[in-house]
């Protein structure tokens, strides 16, 4: 798989670590009310779908930047990718 | 129909004309006590266990494809009970007894066969950790023996002893470990369980749970809906897309595993042997082929192939250890996709919602664990209380704390 990196062009997956899902950058308010319980679906429950998914890649091998990307499950295709704190700015990190 | 020695030689004299199908091709009936989802080696396996073991029962499993068409049919054949925690152990040695007797339980060849797994070790700190486990394995009454590395080297006279990095210091071995025909086991399972009045519907994909007051009522399928008393859903790596449609989000996240067949050799590995440090092991099948895998690929997957980054890395792993298997050619590279756990251990259990019951996240360690999981499975859908080796796969062991977690990767399911 090459993934499109937004400064550095196509890279080959294998630069990449995987950590997953990328609603994992929402992470929930450890003082909120019921944290116990948001910090445990938080860990450990996933969506898990068959088909697009939105996934955390950090590229460890080349430039450290962790990236979001758009993969299809089913098919390996790459839609595409960007950087995890734009992502995350934009507020659309799930 | 019984297999035999004697029917075999009858049926060579009367030009094989007798054989008869192995199983039933039934309609599926409007309702039944038992719905078992998904006709694979753990699915086979429970309703053959319900229907014999615990209780007589209008029961039906139902298969989306052909029976045995997934995992059951992609893994590398091996059988073990070579665990290390509490909670593990015990039902994995519980697995291999059931094993031991599969073939005359069920009169079908499954090729089990006892030829040995040999975990090697290259550290002095490796050794402790396997003389460790080794321990573990003997108090749950399974048998282990620490080899050192002359014992190996007797063995196994071609591994790369001297390897700079990972020299070969010695092993752990399991005798009574070995593999078994993985499609015969389905075969022999869907058999058993027809020949018990369970009715195995092939081409009958689960579209929907009927769900009222937060019981469920039956199942919608592509052949129409099918009322249940209780639904099992065994379906490894779709466990996530089936219990979706039931509202549920599980501890577990789908990956793609590869494995490997080189062509026919002639006899040189009578066992398995396993190096966990290149992330490789190997087996010799009845045919010769040299039989491997590694790691899996490490992304979410459901596209039941791999990609090259880790073909290459499961390739140096073989030349690390057995310089020699350059010289095989590669015959095929399949994929199979795991229920990878949020522990890296399974899960039989209950779920919120009444009468359907999960067995999932097995990872790559499936088909091991085919009987006792089909075993333990029928147990909890009888009797509604945990089969006594499997009280540790709860559902919800993440939320009070109690992982069971071998390889201490923490909620991380691509590092189990």
């Amino acid at each position: 798989m090459l993934i499109p990196h937004p400064l550095l062009g196509l890279r080959d997956s294998s630069e990449f670590t995987y950590l997953g899902d990328a609603a994992l950058l929402d992470r929930p308010d450890g003082m909120a009310e019921g944290a116990a319980a948001r910090f445990h679906d938080y860990v450990h429950l996933r969506d898990n779908p068959a088909g697009i998914h939105r996934e955390l890649w950090f590229h460890e091998q080349g430039d450290r930047s962790w990236l979001v990307v758009t993969r299809n499950t089913v098919t390996h295709e790459i839609l595409g990718a960007e950087l995890a704190r734009e992502a995350r700015l934009k507020g659309g990190a799930a | 129909m019984r297999f035999s020695g004697f029917r075999v030689f009858t049926e060579a004299l009367r030009g094989h004309k007798g054989w008869q199908p192995l199983w039933r091709n039934p309609e599926p009936q409007p309702a039944y006590d038992y719905v078992i989802v998904g006709g694979g080696g753990h699915g086979l396996a429970t309703a053959y266990y319900l229907a014999t073991t615990f209780r007589q029962a209008r029961i039906a499993v139902l298969e989306k494809g052909w029976l045995g068409s997934g995992n059951i049919g992609r893994n590398t054949t091996i059988i073990r009970s070579n665990y290390l925690l509490p909670g593990n152990q015990p039902f994995y040695e519980f697995s291999m007894k059931l094993w031991e007797g599969l073939e005359q339980e069920l009169n079908f060849n499954a090729m089990v066969s006892q030829r040995g797994i040999l975990n090697l070790f290259h550290t002095d700190a490796q050794r402790d950790a396997y003389r460790r486990r080794g321990n573990a394995m003997l108090l749950s009454g399974a048998d282990a023996e620490l080899l050192d590395s002359a014992q190996v080297r007797a063995m196994y006279p071609f591994l790369n002893f001297d390897n700079a990095r990972f020299p070969i210091k010695g092993g752990l071995l399991q005798r009574r470990a070995g593999t078994a025909r993985h499609d015969g086991v389905a075969w022999g399972y869907a058999r058993g369980a027809d020949m018990a009045g369970v009715d195995l519907i092939q081409n009958c994909e689960v579209t929907g749970f009927r769900i009222e007051n937060g019981r469920v009522r039956g199942v919608e399928t592509s052949r129409g809906h099918i009322g249940a008393g209780k639904v099992g859903v065994a379906v490894a790596g779709s466990s996530g897309r089936v219990m979706a449609m039931a509202g549920m989000r599980l501890p577990i996240e789908s990956h793609v595993l590869q494995a490997f067949v080189t062509e026919g050799l002639k006899p040189v590995i009578d066992g398995v042997i396993t190096f966990g440090a290149g992330h490789f092991y190997v087996s010799q099948s009845d045919k010769g082929g040299l039989v491997f895998g590694g790691d899996i690929d490490g992304y979410n997957s459901y596209a039941q192939r791999g990609n090259m980054a880790v073909i290459e890395d499961v390739a140096q792993g073989g030349m690390a250890l057995m310089p020699m298997i350059g010289r095989a050619r590669l015959l095929r590279v399949w994929g199979g996709i795991m229920d990878m756990s949020m522990d890296g251990s399974p899960i039989i259990d209950r779920t919120p919602i009444e009468g359907l019951y999960l067995n999932a996240g097995w990872c790559y360690g499936g088909f091991k664990a085919t009987p006792a999981s089909g075993h333990a499975f029928a147990h909890l859908l009888a009797t509604d209380t945990p089969h006594d080796t499997a009280r540790a796969y709860r559902l919800d062991r993440f939320a009070r704390g109690r992982p069971i977690d071998e390889k201490g990767m923490g909620a991380q399911p691509n590092l189990h």
